[in-house]
């Protein structure tokens, strides 16, 4: 019921984040995560920092994450 | 990953043939709906598991009066609606919040922030923001509230809808035809409230209760999980969802949720009145509770005619059972929100599942 | 007599006085200098090399007027070279329309200019006649375009649904679902600095290149739509369809060519190419790639035959380098559908999009 995507805070003044998901920028808020750090991946819900994210289980939980590394180099396949 | 299916499909598989008959779970989140039929996953189950879809969305499970009144308010010429896309095409009386008015006084909005700042910028206008939402989006209506009291923003005010997830499960639960064998927990709700809160499912209800993600290897190894759990006479409480998810959840967020609202007993569709299900303004701010500051009342909505989503909403039906689906109901001309919010069950089921077919 | 210097555009500059034949001459023409359009009579006046001709038209009311990647001017190019373009034709000529709103920038509008003329100049193709006309406050949304274009049918090209038949290829040029998100995510109000681009480009080059190096023998079959195995009547080029996924994405081009070729098509959620940077966004509201549109990009279906040559082809063009075999036409149980197999191995029909997508939050 909730959309809510990873994302790296790479701006924090106060509880003004900008945040970084895939080399998508947003605004986010992080009154609800006051521990955010600037470098942190967070969780992000309607412009709001709800959760740290452990960047282990990232990758292993979003396949996106886990295949960003690796897109540019995947050869495309050859006929079906 | 395709190895980690294999072996929770064959965890599933296992259990149905050891205990001999079909075993049903429920999600009660409409993103774990969408992502079940995004991704196919019926399809990738055993012939003995079931998949029900609850009450997960929260546009489905607004009151019909809910609708009504935002609708009455987007006709005043004094007010502007702040809403979130999902709501604006849930039908009601006369229209829905898109064809109502011709859309100047109806904006979309992806933040509540958003809605505060709408205020900010009409100072002649009252912002009505329509809050609806589980736990995990109450936090943020709670942030915009706290910071127009702060900033005394008084045109600003919010239509609460915000229901509470757990109180639901119990009354799905004390349905004697209920036949839930386990729940697959919605991932985000948890982040907020912590898994620990579905702990009261398990111990009151004897039912295994896994939080999972989004992604199809969450859902599907949840749904292993559960099924591993039946099979071994188990009902115990998960969580698979360890990147974001704690026993204690969001501290923080549960805070300011308790500063602004309080539990009160509220409407669902299809539900009727569940006990301490919906949150409440408190008094200190009532000046910013639109149903107190228009002097209005929800009074249990009459479904529109034909329209089951009630069933749908409970796992009594599937979609293809409700004699307006795929006919009257459609979601270019959807009866009930079911099929008009994106997340509806009727809706996910026509998108991906074809009318008349089978989902997945 | 004094030129006035004006910073908008007035109503007086689409009267048929002075002011217009200032619009024209100053404003417009100096960015589409052809022998055509200088002669700005009534109509243009062009020698075909062909009487088999195409013929297509577009409006164009994008908002925002300028996004990444492109401006509504771009767009009203390349959307009419490519209509053009996936119908077998190379484009030759262009007619431009504007309707512009009072109070409209010339900044704008020249900077809306140079993008027509520079695509078009890229395109290969000339605007040889056109037409402005300037409206009162509020009856258009600043600028809206409208070009028509006329293309040469290419030699020994024969597109069409009936020549679809069951065992075709499918190739999508390359990644889905960039232009609408990148117009979705700057209309939501994210002005910050994305990797978010438009794919907004003119097909033609990429196009005609695919079309005229898969000559070759391959079998024409029955025209009945539905059929598979049948005589052969003749040899034709492997390309049997194509189409350019625009408004609805991918998923409504499938549906489009599953209906009228009554067959249906089976696609692999893995053989799609999505950026990372679009899926994110998508998945950030809610969005399905499979329905967003795309400006830069085409769909063929191909005989099973020519698909690897078509596909090393696209692949050598610089608009084509992530082009995939996504999947194949199929004969069709009881109704066509188009139907995916996602990355877990799942099964799911992909319908046709019902309209207006809404961002989710909850």
């Amino acid at each position: 019921m909730c959309l809510a995507i990873p994302a790296r805070i790479v701006e924090l003044e106060k509880d003004n984040a900008v945040v970084d998901a895939m080399g998508n920028r947003y605004r986010a808020k992080t009154t609800l995560l006051p521990e955010a750090k600037l470098g942190d991946m967070v969780l992000i819900h309607a412009g709001f920092a709800i959760s740290i994210v452990d960047e282990k289980e990232a990758r292993e939980t979003w396949q996106l994450l886990a295949e960003i590394a690796d897109f540019d180099k995947t050869p495309n396949k050859v006929s079906g | 990953m395709l190895e980690r299916i294999y072996s929770a499909q064959k965890l599933m598989d296992a259990a149905c043939r050891k205990l001999g008959r079909q075993i049903s779970i429920m999600e009660v989140c409409g993103t774990h709906t969408v992502s079940i039929f995004r991704n196919g996953i019926k399809s990738t189950l055993p012939e003995g598991i079931r998949l029900i879809s609850g009450p997960g969305c929260p546009v489905c499970v607004t009151d019909q009066s809910y609708i009504d009144i935002a609708l009455e308010l987007a006709g005043r010429d004094d007010c502007l609606i702040a809403t979130y896309g999902d709501m604006i095409r849930v039908p009601g009386e006369g229209g829905s919040l898109e064809t109502k008015q011709s859309n100047t006084n109806v904006k979309v909005v992806l933040s509540s922030e958003d809605a505060l700042q709408l205020a900010k910028d009409n100072p002649d206008k009252t912002i009505v923001f329509i809050a609806v939402g589980f736990e995990t989006t109450a936090p943020a209506t709670a942030v915009a509230v706290k910071e127009a009291a702060a900033e005394n923003i008084d045109n600003f005010c919010i239509l609460s809808g915000h229901k509470l997830v757990v109180p639901a499960m119990r009354a799905l639960l004390s349905e004697k035809n209920n036949n839930i064998d386990g729940f697959l927990c919605p991932g985000h709700v948890s982040v907020i409230i912590g898994y620990g809160a579905f702990g009261e499912i398990v111990e009151d209800f004897g039912r295994p209760c896994v939080v999972a993600g989004f992604e199809p290897l969450q859902i599907i190894e949840g749904l292993g999980e559960i099924c591993w759990q039946l099979s071994e006479g188990k009902a115990e409480l998960k969580s698979i969802y360890t990147a974001v998810v704690t026993e204690k959840g969001n501290t923080a967020a549960q805070k300011i949720i308790d500063e602004c609202f309080e539990p009160a007993d509220g409407y669902w569709r299809g539900l009727g009145k569940i006990e301490k299900s919906t949150l409440k303004l408190k008094d200190k701010y009532s000046r910013f509770d639109a149903f107190k500051r228009f002097d209005i009342a929800e009074t249990p909505g009459k479904e529109r005619n034909g329209c089951r989503c009630g069933e749908v909403l409970c796992g009594l039906i599937e979609p293809p059972q409700c004699g307006l689906f795929g006919k009257k109901c459609t979601p270019d001309m959807a009866v009930g929100p079911c099929m008009v919010s994106s997340e509806g069950t009727c809706a996910a089921w026509f998108k991906y599942g074809g009318s008349g077919r089978t989902g997945g | 007599m004094k030129k006035e210097k004006h910073d908008r555009v007035l109503l007086a500059h689409g009267g048929g006085g002075r002011l217009m034949d200032e619009l024209i001459r100053h404003h417009i023409l100096p960015h589409f200098a052809n022998d055509a359009l200088n002669e700005l009579a009534d109509s243009a006046k062009l020698n075909l090399a062909s009487s088999s001709v195409c013929f297509t038209t577009d409006s164009y009311v994008v908002k925002p007027l300028f996004f990444n990647g492109g401006d509504i001017g771009k767009l009203s190019v390349c959307g009419t070279i490519n209509d053009l373009a996936v119908a077998g034709a190379r484009p030759v000529a262009l007619a431009l329309s504007l309707i512009i709103e009072e109070g409209f920038e010339f900044e704008l509008l020249e900077k809306i200019l140079t993008s027509i003329s520079r695509t078009a100049k890229a395109g290969n193709v000339n605007i040889v006649t056109g037409d402005t006309k300037t409206v009162g406050t509020g009856a258009v949304d600043k600028i809206f375009i409208n070009t028509a274009g006329i293309g040469e049918k290419l030699a020994g090209v024969d597109l069409g649904f009936d020549r679809i038949t069951a065992g075709d290829k499918i190739i999508i040029s390359g990644t889905i679902g960039d232009h609408g998100m990148t117009i979705i995510s700057q209309r939501e109000g994210i002005k910050f600095q994305s990797q978010l681009q438009s794919d907004c480009a003119a097909l033609s080059g990429l196009i005609c290149e695919l079309l005229e190096n898969t000559n070759g023998v391959h079998p024409v079959r029955n025209k009945t739509p539905g059929a598979s195995a049948s005589p052969l009547t003749g040899t034709s080029n492997g390309v049997k369809f194509m189409r350019d996924p625009t408004r609805g994405g991918l998923a409504a081009t499938l549906n489009e060519i599953s209906r009228a070729s009554v067959l249906s098509i089976e696609i692999r959620e893995v053989d799609i190419p999505v950026k990372p940077v679009v899926q994110a966004a998508a998945d950030m509201l809610g969005f399905d790639v499979l329905n967003v549109a795309n400006e830069g990009k085409f769909v063929a279906i191909v005989s099973a035959e020519s698909a690897d040559d078509c596909l090393s082809i696209c692949k050598r063009h610089p608009l084509g380098k992530e082009a995939s075999i996504i999947g194949e036409v199929v004969r069709s149980r009881d109704v066509p559908v188009v139907e995916l197999t996602t990355k877990i191995g799942g099964r799911r029909i992909v319908q046709m999009p019902y309209g207006r997508e809404l961002p989710r939050i909850c």
